[in-house]
């Protein structure tokens, strides 16, 4: 039975009919049902400065038919609306003819548990943590000059009826604990951000050791700054950390093997199946199966169970990810990437947990192998230009190289790449495999969705460094 | 259609109403309906058609100076009770904030004028197609454009805000919008390139063939783009990408960020931070104007202001909050700034180029490499090398990197402005950036 029909005028099997009707000559569709639930509460400038409930529910109602996607949302879950929105989606298919796909894998897996992390702390315990943490952070020294620390927390609940009747559901939670410090020494400001989150409840991040270990970091990253000398400008190798620099494969190569580029041949990827990508080393997966992960999924948004999708392995590009709309294009089969931001929004390919898989040699071997170079730990954010492949990321903790050693740590630069090329260019692959702290919000088509990403430190041959010393 | 202001008025007095009764002193509430229709082509095929519905309701209330808020997205009566409860119960155990308060009364904007912000012309979705087909078919007519892709949306908002103190005033909006990205390739490689336009009425919009033409000959124009040598030089931004500096400005003289004492232009007030030629200003009540509106997201009435006279920093955008932490009025720029715009500067584009031999000149940005708190700046960059007043090959793969600090203080500006977007800026000229490349 769904839970979106009680108190509306119109029931479960009313609901099923008018899809059934709608999508009778089509290629595929459904219609998605949603139900968010979000706070949250900001600590800033020594004050609670905001705390703010959002709910919202509603449906999406989509009908496929070759190429052509017809889509119709409403907060309004009424039989006048949905039947609107079905004239709607038959009008703009009305000249094409399709055939229904009623194929969709099943699964007993679960990655996450149904919890309302919002619900399962009070409010009291919430803002006298994040007082701890201002306490906390400000009791290191004047040196402190701001601190903002939030919680984030999220339940999202979904059902996805197709036709026939065949109903899918799922319910995500989702949690994330910001902390940014801003520290101030001889007239000079620099800042530190770290974060933690999952599809958990806040349990973990709520002990004294590990929100203390959060407010640590980004008061340390924020002191490396404070030293920082400006950075250098132009082509040289640059050693990546483990971990969160892994949205470079994010950005540089994750985006170009999405479905969508590829069947309309806009990424610098689509003639490269098969084909030698990256050096031998190199194995790159796309998994939405990891346990309480912020980039895992039970099902996709369009009811398929996530898998773990070999991307590239030992440099050879093996799979691209797929939604059904483009894995029907390009005769294949969705490796359950379809997701949306929320009932407003159309399907996609996106990634889930991006991760480079370890290798065999040391941090300490590509850093000494370093004449001169940068040495990365941690990011901003990127961005790519999936046509030309052209994809940047910017430092916010950095240091330079010389003669293989680290030296002084450098102001944040941004460094740009090819993604079709810089994958080459990597010549060591490390043996330290991290997952990121699970902060990532990655951003298509005007469309956020939580994302994950992994990777082992890495040494590149040649990078361009975005500093001003030349 | 679109709801009128009756109903939405009705649900913003249901609200505040039942806030009181519940035990808040103070009630802000903002309820909007919104109705957007989206067609998109791809290579002169129909690709996507959405349509989207949508209410939302935002109520803040306060209990003396305790604050709390609520969104949704559902009107109905027995859920907005259920929220407003929520609301209540969260007020009363949230920290006390002795900023927090609703506007000055006496700040309140009283009368709204007409904008001719809304045109009531509803572009079917088979009128939408056979401007799509225009803008696809100009974009393709080169044999080196391999794909395209174009789209139309429609937008009409209405929407209502009001407080406990009594102000109670909407208006309607609407927006017609077109874009069109174009592939160009070339032995294997492909570069993308776009053209956007956005108008508040449909006669405005941008001619479709035009919108092709711009975003095809651009794509083609980036083929077999050289990377450059790192260098210092003279960087001329586009129109296009030329007004993310007087963004960068805003962000960094909101009146939080002064407070919070996080922006690079903190203490710079009455000080110079643009050479002095050069004027920006922020004006709300400009007729059709993108970024017009009456009054703020607060209801503060807005008017034009002269943020930076002369190269001297002259206001912050203010709302009530920080305005207060401030000891200043609020002058009504709670979520911003509205039409913002340098003022021309003299030299034609032309001259602009011929100024000195050598340039880079630059279409586009990528990344996010802008610090308020440092003003370090660093982006990644694609456009063309300008030699003797030509552009002579187009560049890619490079970033360019400064301070604001130093960037502000050498600006050159063109006299090309065009009031295209809500934020606007003639061609520019920044002397002395750093270019990494090979």
């Amino acid at each position: 039975m769904s839970n979106f029909f009680k108190d509306t005028d119109i029931d479960t099997s009313q609901a099923e009919a008018i899809v059934t009707e709608t999508l009778k000559n089509c290629d595929d569709g459904e219609l998605y049902l949603e139900n968010y639930k979000s706070e949250s509460i900001v600590l800033d400038d020594n004050k609670i400065k905001s705390s703010t409930y959002n709910s919202d529910q509603g449906y999406g109602f989509r009908a496929v038919t070759g190429e052509v996607v017809a889509y119709s949302h409403s907060n309004d879950i009424s039989k006048e609306s949905l039947r609107k929105s079905s004239e709607n989606l038959k009008d703009t298919l009305k000249s094409k003819k399709g055939t229904y796909n009623h194929e969709i894998p099943k699964t007993n897996s679960k990655y996450y548990e149904n919890i309302n992390p919002i619900e399962s702390k009070t409010f009291d315990s919430k803002i006298d943590l994040l007082n701890s943490v201002n306490n906390y952070l400000r009791s290191k020294g004047s040196i402190v000059n701001q601190v903002t620390a939030n919680f984030l927390g999220e339940h999202k609940s979904i059902e996805i009826i197709r036709s026939d009747n065949q109903v899918l559901k799922d319910d995500r939670p989702l949690v994330r604990f910001n902390v940014s410090v801003v520290l101030e020494k001889d007239g000079k400001k620099e800042t530190g951000v770290y974060g933690v989150g999952g599809r958990q409840s806040y349990d973990d991040y709520l002990k004294e050791g590990s929100w203390k270990d959060v407010c640590d970091e980004a008061f340390r990253i924020a002191n490396v700054n404070l030293e920082s000398k400006p950075a250098p400008a132009g082509e040289m190798k640059v050693v990546l950390g483990p971990g969160w620099p892994a949205i470079l494969i994010h950005e540089a190569i994750g985006h170009g093997l999405e479905g969508d580029f590829n069947r309309k041949k806009t990424s610098a990827f689509h003639n490269l199946m098969g084909q030698q990508v990256a050096s031998e080393g190199v194995t790159i997966v796309d998994d939405g199966t990891l346990h309480q992960r912020r980039g895992s999924l039970t099902i996709d948004d369009e009811g398929t169970p996530t898998e773990n999708t070999v991307l590239i392995e030992n440099g050879i590009l093996k799979n691209y990810m797929q939604d059904r709309l483009n894995a029907r294009l390009m005769g294949t089969k969705s490796t359950g990437s379809g997701r949306r931001e929320s009932y407003k929004h159309v399907v996609l390919p996106r990634m889930r947990n991006t991760m480079m898989l370890s290798g065999k040699y040391s941090q300490d071997e590509m850093i000494s192998s370093v004449d001169k170079g940068i040495f990365a730990v941690s990011f901003g954010g990127g961005q790519v230009d999936i046509t030309s492949g052209k994809f940047v990321f910017n430092c916010t903790e950095a240091y330079e190289i010389n003669n293989g050693k680290i030296g002084s740590p450098i102001k944040g630069a941004t460094l740009i790449g090819d993604g079709p090329s810089i994958l080459k260019e990597v010549s060591l692959v490390g043996n330290d495999m991290k997952l990121d702290p699970g902060i990532g919000t990655c951003g298509k088509a005007g469309q956020g969705v939580p994302v994950g990403v992994a990777q082992p430190s890495i040494l590149i041959n040649k990078m361009t460094v975005g500093g001003t010393k030349l | 259609m679109i709801k009128d202001q009756e109903f939405l008025k009705d649900i913003a007095s249901y609200c505040i109403e039942n806030s009181k009764k519940l035990g808040a002193t103070d009630v802000g509430v903002k309820v909007i309906h919104s109705v957007s229709e989206n067609v998109s082509f791809r290579n002169k095929k129909l690709d996507e058609s959405n349509r989207a519905d949508s209410f939302a309701v935002n109520l803040t209330t306060y209990i003396e100076k305790k604050k709390s808020s609520i969104n949704s997205s559902d009107l109905s009566k027995s859920n907005l009770e259920k929220l407003i409860e929520r609301c209540i119960d969260a007020t009363k155990i949230t920290p006390s904030d002795e900023n927090n308060s609703l506007p000055d009364k006496d700040l309140m904007s009283k009368e709204i004028r007409d904008l001719n912000l809304y045109d009531e012309t509803h572009y079917s979705n088979d009128k939408k197609i056979e401007f799509l087909k225009k803008v696809e078919e100009t974009a393709s007519t080169d044999e080196k454009i391999v794909n395209t892709e174009a789209g139309f949306t429609e937008n009409k908002n209405n929407f209502i805000l009001a407080n406990s103190n009594g102000f109670l005033s909407g208006y309607k909006t609407s927006n017609f919008s077109s874009s069109c990205v174009a592939v160009s390739k070339i032995n294997g490689a492909m570069e993308r390139d776009y053209e956007f336009g956005s108008s508040r009425f449909l006669q405005d919009m941008m001619k479709p063939e035009e919108i092709g033409k711009i975003a095809a000959d651009k794509a083609i124009k980036k083929l077999e783009p050289k990377k450059i040598k790192s260098e210092k030089i003279g960087v001329i931004f586009d129109k296009r990408i030329s007004k993310g500096i007087l963004s960068t400005l805003a962000s960094a003289i909101s009146a939080s960020a002064i407070a919070r004492g996080t922006s690079f232009l903190k203490d710079q007030i009455n000080s110079e931070v643009f050479p002095n030629s050069i004027n920006i200003i922020d004006d709300p009540k400009i007729e059709k104007g993108l970024g017009s509106q009456n009054f703020d997201s607060e209801g503060v009435e807005t008017n034009s202001l002269k943020l930076v006279e002369n190269g001297i920093l002259k206001n912050y955008l203010i709302d009530t909050y920080y305005g207060k932490k401030l000891n200043l009025k609020s002058n009504g720029r709670s979520g911003g700034t509205t039409n913002l715009y340098f003022e021309n500067g003299t030299l034609s584009f032309k001259d602009l180029l011929n100024s000195e031999k050598k340039f880079l000149y630059i279409t586009e940005t990528i990344g996010h490499g802008g610090n308020i708190i440092t003003g370090d700046y660093s982006v990644g960059a694609s456009g063309f090398m300008v030699e003797d007043g030509e552009l002579t090959y187009p560049v890619s793969e490079i970033t360019i990197a400064g301070n604001f600090k130093e960037m502000f203080k050498n600006i050159t500006l063109a006299n090309d402005l065009e009031m295209k977007y809500s934020t606007n800026a003639p061609t520019l000229l920044i002397n002395q950036m750093t270019v990494a490349g090979k």
